[in-house]
């Protein structure tokens, strides 16, 4: 979402945005004029006209599960966006008996909530975890 | 003259010339209140909206309720013809 046109979003998908992914965008790039709607997310800066880059994680309730807010200089990590999805999914999916500690990625061990684990974390979770192996 | 806009990696914007225009009939009670700026919580409802979209050739009407049931990724960015 941007507060380009879509008459513009078009151009772009056809002109440019179609040599780099086959076939076009796949999903919908929505317009927002005036930043009505960015203004509610709080990532509308008025001074400039424009939207940050804002990115909102909604879960199936409607629920804004995180977010991330750069200011326009810095390109996102997609990666990142993709690992916290699959976290805040697995965690639905355990129906919050399972949290993610820093760094989990799919096949890494998940830590159980609870008394037992009340300073026992350091058992099950090494600061080596938290990077990419 | 006109001059070349340096193309960055926001949406070149204009706005009013010249000498300021003294406009403001606001009393500071309004201003006070146009300062509050708002900002979405985590764990709270994102809020809803409707907004004109294009999405594979067509233009069409999106409203995020409409998505309930799915996760969805809301991202936002500065202009077209820039990177996400």
């Amino acid at each position: 979402m941007s507060v380009d046109s879509v008459f513009v979003h078009k151009m772009w998908d056809e002109h440019e945005l179609s040599k780099m992914v086959k076939g076009g965008i796949p999903f919908p790039m929505l317009s927002d004029g005036g930043g009505k709607v960015g203004s509610v997310f709080g990532v509308y800066l008025e001074d400039a006209g424009v939207e940050a880059r804002g990115r909102f994680l909604i879960d199936p309730d409607g629920i804004i599960q995180g977010f991330e807010v750069l200011t326009p200089p810095v390109g996102r990590n997609v990666a990142e966006t993709l690992r916290q999805l699959q976290a805040f999914q697995h965690v639905r999916n355990s129906k919050g008996t399972e949290a993610t500690p820093s760094g989990w990625k799919p096949g890494k061990p998940t830590l159980k909530p609870g008394p037992d684990l009340v300073g026992k974390v350091w058992e099950v979770w090494k600061t080596s975890s938290a990077f990419d192996d | 003259m006109a001059e070349e806009i340096k193309a960055g990696c926001a949406r070149p914007t204009g706005g009013p010339v010249g000498e300021k225009v003294d406009n403001k009939k606001e009393t500071p009670k309004q201003e006070a209140i146009k300062e509050v700026r708002t900002m979405v919580t985590v764990g709270k409802k994102a809020p809803d909206f409707t907004a004109p979209a294009y999405h594979k050739g067509k233009f069409i009407n999106i409203k995020l309720s409409d998505y309930l049931g799915k996760w969805v990724s809301l991202c936002f960015y500065p202009g077209d013809f820039t990177f996400v």
